[in-house]
């Protein structure tokens, strides 16, 4: 992959992923191979089965790899998460029923010992980020689908890391709300500059979206081909009816066709 | 105004549609069982006719004692009313329950030996100790077996072999071995309820902290959480609707191992007691009425339970 930083914030080589299962080993992953710069938004596109949410889980330590080396800010993916260096957003919102919004968002940080005035304090600046300002006190049930999405971002938002994991975060949501989404993402990660992990099934997600976007294939999973997009980092919707983003979109599907070949 | 008629009406409607098929039930139960006190209740009304001076049928106890119980009451129409209102029927009438049941509680003061409510309470003490008891074990038991592998596989068998056993078995065993070491009256009682309640909490517990889907668990993960982190964030407050159910199913299970408690030992208080003492002497209506007074104070105790949960659920955002 091209690289713009120097010292990548996100390191894998020669990683293989083998899971052991009754009837025979399935290689999850199979020497992949990327770097991913501070500031990226990298898309992870592919069929089921194609090893992108398992290589986001590798990132997380959520998964060990057996084979090659990943590292996380040049540390073992268990230092990096020690070290608060990543945010993971699921693709349910998981908010616990029982808590508020602002108690949702303020849970990562108990968890990680900050003082009650710290949480508090950010607990409002990330409501403020996702524009859920006034909804702190809110339950979940009180909120639509988008807006727990954007709770659930907030939580990982809010112990500060550098690096933001999303796992098909808006695969559940209608295709309005998801545009919405994907516009006030891109609005975040301009205003806050991180480093973004994001796997999906969309390709129109994942051009309008990601300054890389990493074309995976299934059986062994592994990366057919990584593609730098030329779109400016400022992008409003109809972004998607130019030449440029429509020449991008046919560049991944003639990537994910050809992983498909042999099927 | 008219749409608020309108609401009204549609709820008194509701109502009705609601209280309709439970009423028709009950008055189906309750023909059947005054048109079963007379066959099961003729031989006696006969036999008490016969001294008092009336003409039956078939003259003499000892006669009628082999024949058909229903031939004998199609034959004899004018002994049915004394069906309803003998002293030791074999099956006493509804009105004779109600009756007993309304002397037994409401009018007799309550520190009386004959108060329902003064036996009533000395179950209940027992009931909701053991269920106590039986409660924080049955927990403590759920939070071992999803922690510890070894406990896992260990005590499952073992708390699921303990409930096969019939607790009337049991019970004198417990009994007889307490009142060995000096204690007695309220703890062995207790202590059957809560071998019984403690079950249904230790299973619905397990399932409860054992419900947190893989994603809220790795999400924990990702946040560095420790187990008991997780335990307390997580799977505790997960567990609270599973918990509820056992509790209801337990606190049944509290008040029948208190009852069974009293039986063997010759009780001479409590619900039980009124149940052996009315089968000692015959009192069928004692026995009815106390097994009634049972019931009812199963359905309020598991209503109480149900009440909670309600308030409780609501206030943790669940039910939406």
């Amino acid at each position: 992959m091209t690289m713009t930083d120097p010292s990548p914030v996100i390191s894998a080589k020669g990683l293989d992923l083998t899971f052991q299962t009754k009837d025979s080993p399935v290689q999850a992953l199979r020497d992949v191979n990327l770097d991913i710069g501070a500031g990226d938004f990298v898309s992870f596109i592919g069929p089921s089965g194609c090893g992108k949410t398992t290589f986001l889980r590798t990132i997380a330590a959520l998964e060990q790899p057996t084979g090659g080396t990943i590292t996380v800010n040049g540390m073992s993916p268990e230092a990096a998460r020690k070290a608060r260096a990543y945010g993971y957003v699921f693709q349910a919102a998981g908010l616990y029923p029982w808590r508020t919004i602002a108690g949702n968002i303020s849970l990562p940080l108990e968890i990680m010992g900050f003082s009650k005035a710290e949480r508090a304090e950010r607990v409002e600046k990330t409501l403020a980020l996702v524009d859920l300002e006034g909804f702190g006190g809110k339950y979940p049930w009180q909120l639509s689908g988008g807006m727990q999405q954007r709770a659930s971002i907030a939580r990982a938002l809010a112990f500060d890391a550098d690096i933001l994991l999303m796992d098909e975060p808006f695969g559940a949501l209608d295709e309005i709300v998801r545009d919405h989404l994907n516009e006030e993402l891109l609005k975040l990660w301009a205003r806050t500059g991180k480093t973004i992990g994001f796997v999906t099934h969309s390709i129109p997600e994942a051009v309008y979206l990601s300054t890389h976007i990493v074309v995976m294939s299934p059986r062994p999973g592994r990366i057919t081909d990584v593609i730098k997009s030329p779109l400016p980092r400022e992008r409003p919707l109809d972004i998607r009816d130019t030449p440029e983003f429509l020449e991008i979109a046919h560049r991944v599907r003639e990537g994910l066709r050809a992983g498909h070949a042999y099927d | 105004m008219r749409i608020v008629c309108a609401k009204d009406c549609a709820r008194g409607m509701l109502m009705i549609r609601n209280v309709f098929p439970v009423l028709t039930v009950v008055a189906v139960i309750f023909g059947i069982w005054y048109l079963a006190c007379v066959p099961m209740n003729i031989k006696t009304a006969l036999t008490e006719a016969e001294r008092a001076g009336a003409t039956v049928s078939t003259p003499g106890a000892r006669e009628r004692r082999d024949m058909s119980a229903i031939g004998l009451a199609l034959a004899n129409p004018a002994q049915w009313r004394d069906t309803f209102a003998l002293k030791k029927p074999r099956l006493p009438a509804p009105h004779q329950v109600a009756v007993e049941l309304w002397q037994t509680t409401v009018e007799k003061k309550i520190t009386s030996k004959r108060s329902l409510v003064f036996h009533g309470w000395i179950t209940l003490s027992a009931t909701l100790l053991g269920f106590a008891m039986g409660t924080v074990g049955g927990i403590l038991l759920a939070v071992g077996i999803v922690h510890s592998r070894a406990m896992d596989m260990s005590v499952m068998p073992w708390a699921i072999a303990s409930q096969t056993i019939p607790v009337l078995a049991i019970a004198p065993m417990i009994i007889v071995v307490f009142n060995s070491i000096g204690v007695q009256g309220l703890i062995p009682k207790a202590i059957i309820s809560a071998y019984l309640s403690f079950f249904p909490v230790v299973v619905g517990m397990v399932k409860g902290l054992r419900s947190p889907s893989a994603m809220q668990l790795d999400q924990m993960r990702t946040w560095g959480a420790s187990k008991s982190q997780s335990f307390w964030t997580l799977r505790l407050p997960s567990s609270v609707p599973y918990l509820f159910t056992s509790l209801k199913v337990g606190i049944a299970a509290s008040l029948l191992g208190a009852i069974v408690g009293e039986l063997p030992t010759g009780a001479i208080r409590g619900l039980g007691a009124r149940l052996l003492t009315g089968s000692y002497y015959g009192q069928t209506i004692q026995i009815w009425s106390a097994l009634f007074a049972t019931a009812i104070l199963a359905a309020g105790l598991v209503a109480v339970i149900a009440g909670i949960e309600r308030v409780t659920l609501k206030r943790m955002g669940y039910g939406k």
